[in-house]
């Protein structure tokens, strides 16, 4: 990713004293989002011209504060005031802003900035100002090329969120999951993958084979999943930039429920033999396999903790799925659920604390989390099908996907991928161009 | 009077119960479930006459039934008559449960079909085992019957 993108950050004033300046707090259910006015990025006379012809949007200024406005919003702690309402031209308020004008339409926070096309590159710079201590709170501009456009929107919608929350953004960042078409009794299955908010979506395989459970190596822009290739169920590594694929290591049988280890060294997954399946490690350097557990029970869905010395993972040796937790080595293993019902797909969150995971109980699907010695047990949203919560990567928001019921005839299956806050406020319905499931959640691509 | 009406009340309230109850009786006399195990035909197609293609389960288990045991029988009897035919095993799981695990499950249960397969004398190497969990339902309803369809081994001819 590097590669292709160059941006330049440059700092010319470094948040200082950040004292007495708003703040929103995110470690609760937002019901008072807090009121921002985004004024459009200015833009001269030439330079949007020149987008114009290289880009073909009108006014790239406007196209880039949409993202941010957009961005802003499905955060659910930010209000993006209606831009009629604006009293001052977007050129003289990245200037200096008149904030009783501001004031006056209850805005709390304002951005403004300008595009430039300078030497065939796209120049952005923006000010967040805190509207009613009359002050400017951030200023930053970068360079990049101007196909990245989108990025740059969501690169300043990460800095904002970062400087009010005090809290590092996820909107820089791109979703994986697998596209579904067709009847349910023979769903055709591509991987996919979208920027976080819906756009540039792409399709990475054709859907001759059946593919599964795609993750993200949270290091760089590889991806593990599940492939069907010659009705060999195994997992793969697929390289995003190259398309290059490849299958992990030589079992003889299934290998399933890939997930990287932290530092996207190693995979961890399942393998099946004789109806057993256990947990096993392969390090993608030098090979080497490792067995993980050894219990003639099912153990699957194993997730490393961020600092990479604990594994949760799913497994009925008590007779029915629970969520268990062991060291990296697989000792001392521990069943950390213990609430009604059946737990499975835990997810270790990056922060640390807690661990999503999916929950059935009296013919109802639950997300939920859980501290990760199973205390505090908290579910956020039911459902008649939902499963498999991936982590937006400041461990704030939940990516999961959900199944409707269908008819005895068939009809009405539908499956789509949904989000939700830490908080169990602010659900939505993410916009894909066909069915959707197994999302998994890329790092921050500018980090 | 007023007790009147009361009894008249309950009287109602006995006959719904009988009349749902009736429901209740008619829905299991189908025949098409014992417990949650499907035992129709439906589905069931035949790889030669008289030897069902495939078994099924109760939710979440791999425990194969008496019926179950009757048809590997019969599929073992036509292995042993048919030595050059070799066979795939795939397992399936229904729609109310994790990807993942059902991937386990469905794995767990065409395995335990094989294992009955070769207590009967069928080499392992005629047989292969496939799981493909809750991706390949047989029949798309979300429903107690359709579920109990779905959760099944199928024994699949290879050559």
């Amino acid at each position: 990713m590097k590669k292709y993108i160059i941006l330049l950050l440059i700092l010319f004033i470094a948040p200082k004293n950040s004292f007495g300046l708003i703040e929103v707090d995110i470690t609760r259910g937002n019901l008072n989002p807090l009121p921002i006015a985004v004024s459009p990025l200015s833009i001269d006379d030439n330079s949007r011209k020149s987008f114009q012809k290289l880009l073909t949007k009108k006014n790239i200024g406007l196209e880039i504060s949409a993202i941010v406005e957009n961005n802003l919003k499905t955060s659910g702690l930010f209000n993006p005031l209606n831009k009629d309402a604006f009293l001052q031209a977007p050129d003289i308020a990245n200037l200096k802003p008149r904030f009783e004008d501001w004031n006056l339409i209850k805005a709390q926070a304002l951005i403004t900035g300008k595009v430039e096309y300078i030497d065939e590159k796209l120049r952005v710079e923006f000010r967040l100002w805190d509207v009613l201590a009359a002050k400017e709170m951030m200023a930053l501009a970068f360079t990049t090329v101007p196909n990245n456009w989108r990025r740059v929107g969501h690169i300043i919608s990460d800095q904002v969120y970062e400087r009010l929350t005090g809290e590092k953004g996820y909107f820089d960042t791109r979703i994986i999951y697998v596209a579904e078409e067709g009847p349910k009794t023979k769903r055709i299955k591509k991987l996919a993958i979208m920027d976080q908010d819906g756009a540039n979506n792409k399709f990475l395989t054709l859907g001759n084979e059946l593919v599964l459970t795609p993750r993200f190596n949270p290091t760089s822009q590889m991806v593990t999943y599940l492939s069907y290739f010659r009705n060999l169920p195994r997992v793969y590594l697929l390289d995003i930039e190259t398309g290059m694929q490849e299958v992990v290591g030589d079992f003889p049988g299934m290998t399933f429920a890939p997930r990287f280890s932290p530092d996207g060294k190693k995979i961890i997954m399942s393998f099946a033999k004789d109806g057993n399946s256990d947990i096993y490690t392969m390090d993608l350097e030098n090979r080497i396999v490792e067995k993980i557990t050894n219990h003639p029970s099912i153990d699957t869905s194993p997730s490393y903790s961020p600092d990479g010395k604990y594994i949760c993972f799913n497994s009925d040796r008590s007779g029915y799925q629970q969520i268990y937790v062991m060291k990296s080595d697989g000792s001392k293993v521990k069943r950390i659920s213990f609430g009604n019902g059946i737990y499975g797909t835990p997810v270790w969150s990056p922060r640390g604390d807690l661990i999503a995971f999916t929950k059935l109980h009296k013919g109802k699907f639950y997300i939920g989390v859980m501290r990760t010695d199973g205390s505090g047990e908290r579910l956020l949203t039911e459902n008649f099908y939902q499963e498999a919560p991936s982590w937006s990567p400041n461990g704030r928001v939940l990516i999961f996907y959900r199944e409707t019921k269908t008819d005895s005839d068939g009809k009405g299956f539908s499956a789509k991928l949904w989000s939700i806050d830490l908080t169990g406020y602010n659900e939505r319905k993410i916009k894909t161009p066909t069915d959707g499931s197994d999302p998994s959640w890329s790092s921050l691509l500018s980090n | 009077m007023k007790l009147n009406k009361i009894l008249k009340n309950s009287l109602l309230v006995v006959f719904a119960c009988l009349a749902l109850s009736a429901c209740a009786t008619k829905k299991v006399s189908t025949g098409q479930m014992q417990g949650d195990v499907y035992t129709g035909t439906d589905t069931v197609e035949y790889l030669a006459s008289g030897v069902p293609d495939r078994v099924f389960f109760a939710t979440n288990e791999s425990v194969l039934t008496t019926a179950s045991r009757e048809t590997l029988r019969k599929q073992a009897a036509w292995l042993r008559k048919n030595s050059d035919i070799t066979v795939v095993l795939e397992g399936h799981a229904d729609e109310r449960g994790t990807r993942e695990y059902n991937l386990a499950l469905g794995e767990r249960r065409a395995n335990a079909a094989k294992d009955y397969l070769m207590t009967y004398g069928i080499s392992s190497d005629r047989i292969s085992v496939l799981s493909y969990g809750k991706e390949r339902p047989v029949d798309s309803g979300s429903n107690p019957l359709a579920w109990s369809k779905n959760r099944r081994s199928v024994t699949v001819k290879a050559n």
